[in-house]
């Protein structure tokens, strides 16, 4: 045990030293959290919109003032003919145009229906299904404005909740993922990086003719970064509170808890990487590949709901998705340990069987 | 003019003998296409509700029949009280609940409007709002048909989706990861061509010999845009085949734009391989430099429209950002130049400043 420490001090030491590497964990993991939760949202903001009312009558002109004041819409442009909307879709100036026709509001009046045409820019289609369901709600609800007016009253009283989420702020889902690729960067880089630096400069065939075992030397190489992914999830998860406000719904202790199952996966990865590598250089690269890989099929940044049958088969076996699930769920739903038990039991044995691998494959390479 | 005809054919044999590397550069674009064009989905096409009916009565029943038979809604569980949403929710078993009041049938029947609670779970907020308008269109629907009172107003809206009728998220992204892949690649081959010469100390020799610096530029270059190229068509006839992504625009067009990005892509990753002092650093710069701004500046994934002012700005020097607006406009809106110049003409603005920079940075070597 003693020996363990020492090497770890080692360790510490060594990090703490390189003025590089200490930047690389303090300083980057929180500009990183800066600028991905900015960069990295679906958020959808007041819609450019081109209006052609070809009615101009007080109906026409309420409808488009509601438009405009509904906060999801902003009217760009405005004419009388359809073929500068056109071209302003295709141009990619404007995502929606709105047509209101002749007669509008004589129709309204008439036979209390009226069509209306809404072309919504659907290259980027799931945005442009909630496009078109602000647009439809505005619709009905002037609609609904209108029998009012007339007398006639609506049979189902209908109201929509967001639950967790009820301002629909993109970084309050961003930041809890973006924690995770911080916490996977730090444990699986550094790790890979630090072994294969060893066995660059052969400090790592010094380490292997003294007396430490190899678990000795495992535990002791993996400790301090363990220690440092927790560091930077809780200065990561400072920052999301302080400059973002992502709410804190659920035990803390239970977060960092799962962090630290899931950082043996990690760090585990890390290890087994660095001992199929023989340079930094490759180290960092297979770290990028193995990572890309990883973020990008980890339900982070696109739902998992989303992802083709087989791809999501695929992902159970991807750590990453894991504890992006449990992180989301118990930062902003606030879940319990029952909640969440199915994914933490999976990191559980994630980190038994990667640990056990790696630790395996790199006595099987030093010897 | 021979000299440069012999450093690129030099080239091009480092190319061929190392067929393993060849492979992994024109196999890894299509590969990682099929991958991620799977996994990059923004679609909602199921969601999982719960049902909260405390006294389920012929209107309560229709209309969860309604929802049933809408093909989008899977109901994973029926309850009569709300208590048993959240743990559902919690554990991510559903993404919305209809909950209906008591005695529901019976207020609307009396005039007074029955009320009805759509609850989406909005962690993520737009599959939060794909749920609470999927669920409401189907109410509506089933409102408008029992009342058809005289006295509603009725606004039916014809909607339109322009370009990607089905709005496909595949028809998006596959485009965008074009984008991705060749950025990859690109600096890949950058780093494995040059990180080797200087790993042999052969780029020593090329700097004394007769070679000009544009000529060692233009014949490291040349061979690896062949190269490029082919894994060009390959994403093409693939994202056509595998996806089923339109090309309404015109393919030679597409074609050269795609060299242009390569031509970019390639030069950049030179640029910061001549710029650097060790392969360490020169990784990480390849790495920072180009990946991370293309997953995330590019608008591959995000839009750029959702982004602040300042990450707006910054993207605007991501080659990614250009070629990923081509790409999508000549393959989904069938656009040509005329909509296209600014997009291609800051991509040549590019290229040439970027090759003139890597020509100017091997001078400084040499006079180093």
């Amino acid at each position: 045990m003693r020996r363990i420490l020492f090497l770890a001090r080692a360790e510490v030491l060594h990090v703490v030293r390189d003025r590089a590497t200490l930047a690389q964990v303090l300083i980057v993991p929180i500009l990183q959290l800066l600028v991905l939760s900015n960069a990295a949202t679906f958020q959808i903001r007041d819609t450019p919109t081109y209006v052609v009312d070809l009615d101009l009558s007080t109906a026409s002109r309420r409808l488009i003032e509601r438009f405009a004041s509904s906060g999801h819409f902003r009217i760009a442009g405005r004419s009388a003919s359809a073929n500068l909307a056109d071209e302003a879709l295709l141009a990619g100036d404007v995502t929606m145009a709105l047509t209101i026709p002749h007669d509008f509001e004589a129709m309204l009046v008439g036979t209390g229906a009226a069509p209306l045409q809404l072309s919504v820019n659907a290259e980027k289609g799931s945005a442009a299904g909630i496009v078109q369901s602000y647009a439809a709600s505005i619709v009905s609800a002037y609609a609904a404005e209108l029998t009012a007016v007339r007398g006639g009253a609506p049979r189902i009283d209908l109201r929509m909740r967001s639950w967790y989420n009820p301002s629909l702020n993109y970084t309050h889902y961003m930041v809890p993922g973006i924690l995770v690729a911080l916490v996977t960067l730090i444990g699986t880089l550094l790790t890979a990086q630090n072994i294969a630096r060893e066995k660059e400069l052969g400090t790592l065939e010094q380490l292997n003719v003294t007396p430490i075992t190899r678990g000795q030397f495992i535990a002791a190489k993996l400790l301090p970064f363990w220690t440092l992914g927790l560091i930077d999830l809780a200065i990561g998860l400072l920052v999301g509170v302080v400059v973002f406000g992502v709410p804190v719904r659920g035990s803390l202790l239970l977060l960092f808890g799962a962090a630290a199952i899931y950082l043996v996966v990690a760090l585990a990865i890390g290890l087994w990487i660095s001992t199929i590598v023989e340079t930094q250089q490759q180290a960092m690269f297979v770290t990028f590949f193995v990572m890309n890989v990883y973020l990008l099929m980890s339900g982070l940044f696109t739902p998992i709901d989303s992802m083709a049958p087989w791809v999501q088969t695929v992902s159970l076996v991807n750590p990453v998705r894991h504890f992006v699930t449990i992180s989301r769920a118990v930062l902003v739903k606030g879940a319990g340990v029952r909640d969440i038990a199915q994914p933490l039991a999976t990191l559980v044995v994630f980190a038994v069987v990667t640990l056990t691998l790696a630790v395996r494959q790199y006595s099987k390479r030093t010897a | 003019m021979t000299a440069l005809a012999g450093l690129i054919r030099k080239e091009v044999y480092h190319i061929l003998r190392d067929r393993r590397t060849l492979v992994v550069i024109v196999a890894l674009p299509v590969l990682q296409v099929i991958l991620f064009g799977y996994a990059i989905r923004t679609d909602v096409d199921r969601v999982r509700i719960a049902v909260v009916d405390p006294s389920p009565d012929t209107m309560t029943l229709a209309l969860r029949a309604r929802l049933d038979a809408a093909g989008v809604f899977e109901i994973v569980k029926v309850s009569p009280t709300m208590d048993a949403i959240e743990p559902l929710f919690r554990r991510g078993e559903a993404q919305g609940a209809i909950v209906f009041e008591p005695d529901f049938a019976e207020h609307a029947g009396r005039g007074v409007p029955a009320s009805l609670l759509i609850v989406a779970d909005a962690t993520e907020p737009n599959t939060g709002s794909i749920v609470q308008a999927y669920a409401s269109a189907v109410v509506q629907a089933f409102e408008q048909e029992q009342a058809a009172h005289a006295r509603a107003v009725r606004i039916t809206p014809a909607v339109r989706m322009r370009f990607n009728p089905t709005r496909r998220s595949s028809n998006l992204f596959v485009p965008g990861l074009m984008a991705f892949v060749l950025t990859i690649v690109s600096s890949l081959m950058t780093a494995i061509s040059l990180t080797r010469e200087k790993e042999t100390g052969t780029l020593e020799a090329l700097l004394v010999s007769p070679l000009r610096p544009w000529q060692i530029i233009a014949g490291k270059v040349a061979p690896y845009v062949v190269v490029g190229f082919a894994s060009v068509v390959g994403v093409i006839v693939e994202a056509r085949l595998v996806f089923g992504v339109p090309l309404r625009g015109s393919a030679t067009l597409l074609l050269a734009e795609g060299v242009l990005f390569i031509l970019v892509s390639l030069s950049l990753g030179i640029l910061i391989s001549a710029r650097t002092s060790s392969q360490r650093v020169a990784m990480l710069g390849a790495l920072v430099g180009t990946m991370l701004p293309t997953m995330l500046l590019s608008g591959f994934i995000f839009p750029i429209e959702s982004m602040p002012a300042p990450l707006r700005a910054v993207s605007a020097v991501v080659p990614a950002r250009w070629f990923v607006l081509v790409a999508r406009s000549v393959m989904l809106k069938g656009t040509g130049l005329a909509y296209l110049w600014p997009a291609t003409l800051i991509l040549l603005v590019m290229a040439v400043a970027l090759l003139v920079a890597s020509t100017r940075a091997f001078h400084e070597r040499l006079e180093a």
